[in-house]
């Protein structure tokens, strides 16, 4: 049996490692401490790297070096810390650098508290930093998820030469699921066109987000935007679970999709058509999966823990053409599924929460 | 006459550089960068390392060094040039990595990152440009301005009451045990330009060595910034600089560490030894049977801290992740935590296990009176819930719920230590639910306690609490 109990966030070193990163570099804060707990005792272990940086910014800049090598490198925090990496994220993106990020949500603004949130999401999903530029974004809502789109986060982020970022949660990252460890395969891109290594063969290149001619960075940033319209156009993923008949579209990623998918039979059992919607990808945002209902005659609740940031691209992709309601708890308080069932019962009986 | 060839690490033409003039700097006349580059240069040529040098341009007027050095480039953000250099020392031992920096850049918002990869003894080395002024942002003030100097943001002069003293960071980094050289040299006239070549050279031959952190003040001009013709400013390093930034060596280890003592190893990625590693993290138990759960598993275990509560919930994740079930364990965890109590939730099921958190336990356990008092009303009609009676001291109500009552921590006690009452209580549980056989249970107990010498002690904890459930 290749399988262990273990937290999610124990698991998406597991896939770090698999997915050939070689170097971590992190600050602790909780709830992502275990990220770097187990960087510690694994990188090293491995010939590669582990450094405590003293400060997020430092950590993504570190990062930034390592990445800038074409080699497979990541950072880990929680929100106060992921949002001290949001200039070097800006600069990594300009520079078109392939790293991932982690941030396991926790409750703001400011210090806020430790417990889970999804408060982040329009840093996480909209930018984040200046400039402009997108931050591929998975979200995962179980241990195995937290090491499998680890590993392919840092696919993505190759393919595209863009950095891409770990949306979890206080919940995600501290549970314990059973993971089955996966296999580590060649990575399959060579980056020694760009990369700058300390070797001969890569001397000439450069790496660099300042374009200082305004031609050359309309350019450079119409460039970007080419890209990120064919990551839109290719690497938007959702799950759907009894939607096709649904009168009621839960919209929802992460530990909320994991408590929505608790009732959603209980719900049909009540008599009320229920389905569900589970974002795997935040951005690129899966706005065809959620169009493609619109038409009919459904209703959808976007449910998350903020006070509403998700429903937006929502509201965006349904383009009108259908109520969107919202649903939120916030401040790391986390719906109850016998919550969830009022909030279907009131929608259904056409009682719109304003 | 060598001095007036161009150095062969710099590029015989300026292609990155935008304009016209491709084989001019961008550096105002009587600006020390043009110097120092040319120092950099000739020492890399000359000591053969341009090809593996990666050179870190910084923000700020030598923000564009890259137009200029014919080696790998990385252009930083601002202050944080030696965070990247260290990304890429680690990652390459072998490359030849500068930190190539201004007074804003180094001493003010990057001051932490300077310190700390000093602190680390990063082996790289850092070219520190003091010219006392802000130059590219247009004549602010420096961390380095001197006091009575005037500047954009201290049009009447830098005063210590006001604006803080020039910070010294020789003196400073001199005081950390890492850093193996630190010379504060200046280019005010052609005799400690000279002593700056030799530094420069000294610097990259220590990197080159592996023997650890090195660190150039190099004082420079600015005859723009202090609004000087280029003479008067070679003047003023001299005369007025000096004063406040003394030249000298602050540290030299070169001496005294060995070459190699500070290099560091890195091994690129191997999927052999990435797969044996992994392998070694599976699971130690042995292997186990399907299962079919009558029921899932719902439960939640609340008690103090150090009662084992978390661990029992483990225990019972893996009795169900060894009968082939899915499992969930989350621990208690922000605002979840009440009144001093720890908790867990645990499902077993036989489908996917949707949310984590178990708000209405089927199972719960509880191992004090806040526990009993918080939780047992969310325990649905005909539910389990199973008191340690040792310690608490209220009842459940048992018209309702199937109450099981067993003094765990006295029997734990008897065994030989309270400390397993948890396992008491996981007999107890096997016992009441039915789920699994006691032989099950225990077996995977045996592969999964890490302490050998424990496993008996905890046999007889499992059957006694199994014994005085069949035995209600």
């Amino acid at each position: 049996m290749a399988i262990q109990f273990m937290k999610g966030n124990d698991a998406i070193i597991v896939g770090a490692l698999a997915a050939g990163c070689r170097a971590y570099y992190g600050y602790p804060i909780t709830p992502a401490s275990e990220i770097a707990h187990a960087a510690a005792r694994h990188f090293p272990a491995l010939g590669g790297v582990f450094i405590q940086a003293e400060s997020e910014v430092a950590a993504i800049n570190m990062v930034y070096g390592t990445a800038g090598m074409g080699i497979r490198t990541m950072t880990a925090s929680s929100s106060p810390g992921f949002s001290l990496k949001q200039e070097g994220l800006s600069y990594c993106a300009g520079a078109e650098l392939p790293l991932v990020v982690v941030n396991v949500d926790r409750g703001g603004p400011g210090l806020g508290n430790i417990a889970p949130e999804q408060a982040d999401y329009f840093q996480v999903t909209k930018g984040g930093g200046h400039g402009n530029y997108r931050l591929i974004t998975l979200a995962p809502n179980g241990a195995q998820e937290m090491c499998d789109l680890t590993m392919k986060a840092f696919d993505l982020a190759d393919k595209y030469r863009n950095p891409a970022c770990i949306m979890a949660d206080g919940i995600t990252g501290q549970m314990m699921e059973v993971v089955e460890i996966p296999e580590a395969k060649p990575v399959p891109y060579d980056h020694s066109s760009w990369a700058v290594d300390g070797t001969p063969a890569t001397s000439k290149n450069l790496i660099s987000s300042i374009v200082l001619e305004p031609e050359e960075l309309e350019a450079h940033n119409l460039k970007l935007d080419r890209k990120y319209k064919e990551i839109m156009a290719k690497e938007a993923i959702a799950e759907e679970y009894r939607t096709e008949d649904a009168d009621l579209i839960v919209v929802a990623y992460g530990v909320v999709s994991r408590i929505v998918y608790s009732t959603v039979d209980q719900a049909r059992a009540a008599g009320m058509k229920v389905g569900l919607l589970r974002l795997v990808t935040l951005w690129p945002f899966p706005s065809e999966a959620i169009a493609a209902h619109a038409e009919r005659d459904v209703r959808f609740l976007a449910v998350e823990l903020s006070t509403g940031q998700m429903v937006e691209d929502v509201k965006l992709a349904v383009e009108g053409k259908a109520p969107v309601h919202f649903y939120g708890r916030c401040g790391g308080m986390v719906p109850e599924g016998a919550e969830l069932m009022d909030e279907y019962r009131k929608l259904m009986e056409g009682v719109v929460n304003a | 006459m060598k001095v007036y060839e161009k150095a062969p690490s710099f590029y015989e033409v300026f292609e990155r550089k935008s304009g016209p003039a491709k084989q001019a700097t961008h550096y105002c006349p009587g600006c020390g960068h043009g110097n120092v580059h040319k120092m950099i240069a000739e020492a890399l040529a000359d000591m053969e390392l341009t090809s593996r040098t990666v050179l870190i341009s910084p923000v700020g007027c030598s923000v564009f060094a890259y137009y200029y050095f014919d080696c790998g480039n990385s252009q930083a953000a601002h202050g944080r040039a030696p965070a990247v250099a260290t990304g890429v020392k680690r990652a390459n031992p072998d490359s030849i990595v500068i930190s190539y920096q201004g007074d804003g850049d180094l001493a003010a918002i990057g001051t932490a990152e300077t310190i700390h990869a000093a602190n680390r003894g990063e082996n790289i080395t850092v070219f520190f440009i003091n010219n006392a002024i802000y130059g590219m942002t247009g004549g602010q003030m420096a961390p380095t301005t001197m006091i009575g100097q005037r500047s954009t943001t201290t049009p009447l002069g830098r005063q210590e009451h006001l604006h803080g003293n020039p910070v010294r960071m020789c003196e400073m980094l001199a005081t950390l045990p890492a850093p193996t050289y630190i010379e504060r040299v200046g280019l005010g006239n052609s005799k400690q330009i000279m002593k700056t070549r030799k530094a420069i050279r000294k610097a990259l031959k220590i990197q080159a060595e592996g023997k650890g952190y090195s660190f150039v003040e190099i004082l420079s001009p600015c005859p723009t910034g202090w609004k000087m013709d280029p003479e008067v400013a070679r003047e003023w390093v001299s005369k007025e600089m000096e004063q406040v930034f003394p030249l000298g060596v602050y540290k030299d280890e070169s001496g005294n560490v060995d070459e190699g003592s500070w290099d560091r190893t890195f091994k690129p990625f191997d999927t052999d030894e990435v797969n044996t590693y992994l392998q070694r993290m599976k699971t130690s138990m042995t292997e186990g049977e399907d299962v079919v759960l009558k029921e899932d598993l719902r439960c939640k275990f609340a008690g103090f801290g150090g009662q084992g509560i978390l661990t029992l919930g483990l225990f019972l994740s893996q009795i169900g992740m060894r009968a082939g079930r899915q499992v969930s364990w989350f621990p208690a965890y922000g605002p979840e935590m009440r009144g001093g109590t720890a908790n867990c939730s645990v499902n077993l099921s036989n489908e996917r296990i949707g949310s984590p958190l178990v708000d209405e336990p089927n199972v719960l356990v509880v191992m004090n009176q806040p526990s009993l008092d918080a939780f047992e009303k969310t325990v649905p009609d005909g539910g389990t819930i199973i008191v340690d009676t040792t310690i608490v001291e209220g009842k459940p109500d048992a018209e309702r719920l199937n109450a099981v009552l067993i003094p765990a921590s006295q029997i734990a006690d008897e065994v030989g230590t309270p400390k397993i009452a948890n396992v008491v209580i996981l007999g107890a549980l096997a016992a009441a639910t039915g789920a699994f056989t006691p032989e099950f249970c225990m077996d995977t107990l045996r592969s999964v306690i890490k302490k050998k010498n424990l496993i008996d002690m905890n046999m007889e904890a499992f059957q006694k609490g199994y014994e005085f459930v069949k035995n209600m």
